[in-house]
């Protein structure tokens, strides 16, 4: 027995007279994790979250959170003598003044930018393979519910140092706020501690972004990671891949070295990035004043489906009633809209359920196109979100293209309606067709551009059958059955219990399921494979001596 | 088949072999050949000594690199010495480690996949009806079903013990009242530029510029006393055109708000509140820069494009005594964005 293991067990006993850490050892030492490359985008998202918190903690040795305005008499001399709140001014503090500290501070909006788009991307993962069913539904809202806390995080964040741009972004965010019928002036009043811009709102979002949300956070990454693991990961199909079993490497050694490794490695990259890229430079941009602003103001980009909807609404949403106003044109893109977004989000894993009457166990995951309904659903999803982040860049877009902003504008409001359902028809059709190539390639094999003259003069283009793996890959769509429609009556006529609901979800069911291709059955893949055997096997084997050699080969 | 298995889909369940096997294991070059794990092994060897190397250059940079020394750097633009060389240094440390771990996994440790078994989540039924006996006898001792009116009481108190925890909110902010319906404009109130705090007289003013300005009163407000609020809401531009050019007005029959072509407007969009200065002279628009409302002065400031629902307020503005710009009044409605009380 080598040395360390020695002293493993050592350590290990004395630890065992106060907690039972062998049996937890024994347990999960040697748990097993299956490996995909897509699998590496929920790390990179709590890789980032942990250099989040440990970037962050170091900014908040010198930062500020101060509205008190002082002359800057800093290094950067540009500004020197300018007035500034404290925040701005320690901020610029951090930038010039603090060795390393500019690059912390990179380092943290790097990873903030990282740690949003990681969880999206893996969001989309977890969506088109299936990976929310049961019994993983819980994890989906934990999942969504972070992505959301972590807007508004990283919202948080970038408005802290007070500089002009940020400034403007919190300007909007409390007429937003002000848009909100009956309570809207009085939250806004609650929140800046009286008008805009106040005294008190930095010091107030200070204490929400490095105490209140990532505590939040940290709760929920914890619920997640813990749920990931009692549930062990979902795997991609596969021969030797079941519903029942998981196929993987163990977590000691394998995955402490990759996962471990990987956590070096987006720090490194993001480190090497926040070195090399200037990310917000606040210097630039001056302190904020109430009555300044920057051209192409544009918020952090996972805020920019937000802006760019403000963006699209055309003039005029706003009614007067009863001496009230109601701002349509800004509560409904500004809250109205995101509030139906998430909730739609978080229910999708209900709503499929629902529609598929499904409450078996997931762990297999799907292939996008064999849930084709779900994949554009998605894709439709996308696209919306996209051209609003489009929209959100209207002037950028703009200036680069010399396309007036107007005609940007135009073709989102027009596109935010059209395109969603043409991708979702498009993709639609894609996946149906995929399925159907999915079913020939098991029935018939792939082609294999050799084509054969039979004595009798027919062409044949010889088929060669697919591997196991494609077999079993192929082979791991299971189809779900249509739920139909009752008769109105039964057989005495009575009208059957809960109609209208049943019928609605039987429309919904054929809506999901009811184009998709059936699997092929074991007695037709049996079939086809003799049919075509009887039909040239014979033929094509005399011709070749058994194969080996194609005499007569075209191209076309 | 367990209970929550509802539908009658065929797929693998628990115990199921599946049809395909696991295919075979290949071995790797560094499995079947000792030179090669060796030449693995001096890599993985190579990044871990380089990470640390790097880190010692971290603390030397961080020593000898001061601030303020900027570097130009190809098409990367100037850029500060010390972030970079402390940035570099320390990501190829950090960097370093973990392509050494990686590549440690990859060509060194066991590759062969392993197969377990995955187990029912939930409890045993057994487990279950143990739980809910356990619940029941908790509850027929604590005898919450049977007295009601402590289980009402209690119901109610906890209903209303959070009031407390939101009545206390209310000192975050002052009410509203009607402060977001007055500025700080005054009958008389000088127009000054508000970058040089110079008062205006019209002549200063050409056809086709526009000008940022506020009320003289503001510098006079201190910080703390809301300088900053009064600044948010009394900023406006100032304008000027041909008076035959102007189409319409904000001022009632009978009154002109304008002096001789010279046009004052609130600064800060209807929209959401971002300041405006970008100005298209020949079209007299006025168009912000967060979400591209955009408004005609010449025809009293309406919405022609953009989001906004409401026209730019106008300033009603004269000359007084000594021919400087002066406001008539303050603004006849609230500026800013558009709120419940607004009306």
């Amino acid at each position: 027995m080598s040395l360390i293991v020695k002293e493993a067990g050592k350590a290990i006993s004395r630890a065992d007279e106060r907690a039972p850490i062998s049996s937890l050892a024994k347990a999960n030492l040697r748990k097993i994790f299956p490996d995909h490359w897509s699998f590496m985008l929920g790390e990179i998202a709590l890789y980032s979250f942990i250099i989040l918190l440990l970037t962050g903690v170091y900014l908040t040795i010198w930062f500020k959170p101060s509205m008190i305005e002082v002359p800057y008499h800093g290094s950067y001399a540009p500004l020197d003598g300018i007035p500034m709140s404290e925040a701005y001014a320690s901020a610029l503090n951090i930038s010039f003044d603090v060795r390393g500290g500019l690059l912390i501070r990179q380092i943290h909006h790097w990873a903030a930018l990282f740690f949003m788009a990681a969880m999206i991307v893996h969001m989309f993962r977890i969506f088109f393979t299936g990976a929310f069913r049961k019994p993983r539904e819980l994890n989906w809202v934990i999942g969504g519910s972070m992505i959301m806390i972590g807007l508004l995080e990283g919202f948080a964040g970038y408005s802290l140092p007070d500089d002009l741009l940020s400034g403007v972004g919190v300007r909007i965010v409390a007429g937003i706020i002000e848009s909100i019928p009956v309570v809207g002036t009085y939250l806004m009043f609650f929140i800046f501690g009286g008008q805009f811009p106040g005294s008190d709102f930095i010091p107030r979002l200070y204490t929400f972004h490095v105490l209140l949300v990532p505590g939040i956070l940290l709760a929920l990454v914890g619920l997640h990671l813990v749920l990931i693991f009692y549930h062990k990961h979902t795997q991609y199909p596969g021969p030797g891949r079941t519903n029942t079993n998981v196929v993987g490497y163990p977590l000691f050694p394998v995955y402490t070295a990759k996962a471990g490794g990987f956590f070096f490695v987006v720090f490194g990259v993001t480190v090497l990035i926040a070195s090399i890229v200037t990310i917000n430079p606040i210097w630039a941009y001056g302190p904020y004043v109430p009555d300044q602003v920057t051209a192409g103001s544009q918020p952090d980009w996972y805020i920019g489906f937000l802006d760019g909807m403000l963006r699209a609404i055309p003039p005029g949403w706003e009614t007067v009633i009863w001496g009230h106003t109601i701002s349509w044109n800004i509560f409904v893109p500004g809250l109205v809209m995101p509030g139906v977004l998430f909730t739609l989000l978080l229910g999708y894993p209900f709503i499929e359920a629902w529609v598929t009457g499904d409450t078996r166990e997931h762990h297999l995951l799907d292939r996008p196109r064999n849930a084709p309904t779900r994949t554009a659903l998605g894709v439709m999803a996308i696209t919306f979100y996209g051209i609003l982040v489009l929209n959100g860049a209207n002037d950028i877009i703009a200036q680069m293209t010399s396309i007036p902003f107007n005609y940007i504008t135009w073709f989102t409001r027009v596109g935010i309606v059209v395109f969603p359902p043409l991708a979702f028809v498009a993709t639609r059709r894609f996946c149906l067709g995929l399925q159907r190539r999915d079913r020939d390639l098991l029935l018939h094999g792939r082609e294999s551009g050799q084509v054969l003259r039979l004595p009798h003069g027919e062409f044949i283009e010889i088929h060669t059958p697919i591997s196991d793996t494609e077999k079993a890959v192929i082979l791991s769509k299971v189809d779900v059955p249509v739920i139909e429609a009752p008769p109105a009556t039964d057989e005495n006529g009575v009208v059957t219990p809960g109609l209208k609901g049943r019928r609605r979800r039987a429309k919904w069911s054929r809506f999901y399921f009811g184009d998709n291709v059936a699997k092929p059955s074991a007695a037709e893949i049996e079939a086809a494979a003799h049919h075509a055997h009887e039909e040239h096997d014979h033929e094509v084997e005399e011709l070749t001596e058994g194969g080996k050699d194609i005499p007569a080969r075209l191209t076309d | 088949m367990s209970d929550n298995h509802g539908t009658d889909v065929s797929v693998a369940e628990h115990g199921d072999t599946p049809e395909f096997p696991l295919p075979p294991h290949h071995h790797r070059i560094t499995d079947t050949d000792p030179k090669a794990a060796k030449r693995a092994e001096r890599q993985v060897a190579a990044m871990f000594g380089l990470s640390a190397l790097c880190t010692i250059g971290f603390v030397v940079a961080y020593v000898a690199i001061p601030t303020d020394t900027f570097i130009a750097l190809g098409p990367i633009g100037i850029v500060q010495l010390s972030n970079l060389v402390l940035g570099l240094t320390f990501g190829l440390a950090i960097l370093l480690i973990g392509l050494g771990a990686i590549q440690w996994a990859k060509k060194l440790m066991a590759d062969e996949e392993i197969i377990g078994e995955r187990h029912p989540l939930g409890s045993p039924k057994e487990d279950q009806d143990a739980a809910l006996a356990e619940f029941q006898t908790g509850l027929a001792e604590s005898g919450f079903v049977e007295r009601k009116i402590v289980r009402r009481t209690l119901i109610g108190a906890l209903a209303l013990f959070p009031i407390p925890l939101i009545v206390v909110l209310k000192d975050m902010g002052p009410l509203p009242v009607d402060s977001l319906n007055h500025t700080i404009w005054r009958k008389g109130s000088r127009i000054v530029v508000d970058v040089t705090g110079k008062p205006l007289r019209p002549e200063d003013l050409a056809i086709g510029t526009l000008v940022s300005a506020s009320p003289e009163d503001l510098d006079k407000i201190q910080e703390l006393e809301g300088n900053q609020n009064a600044r948010a809401k009394a900023s406006i531009i100032l304008v000027r055109m041909r008076p035959s050019d102007i189409k319409s007005q904000q001022s009632p029959e009978g009154q002109t708000w304008d002096y001789q072509g010279i046009l004052a407007f609130s600064k800060i969009c209807t929209h959401v509140g971002c300041p405006i200065a970008l100005y298209q002279q020949r079209q007299h628009s006025l168009l912000c820069p967060c979400h591209q409302s955009t408004f005609d002065l010449a025809d009293g400031g309406k919405v022609i494009f953009g989001p906004a629902a409401r026209h730019m307020p106008q300033l009603p503005i004269t000359i007084d005594s000594e021919g400087y710009l002066v406001a008539q009044s303050d603004f006849q409605e609230p500026v800013g964005p558009s709120f419940w009380e607004r009306g």
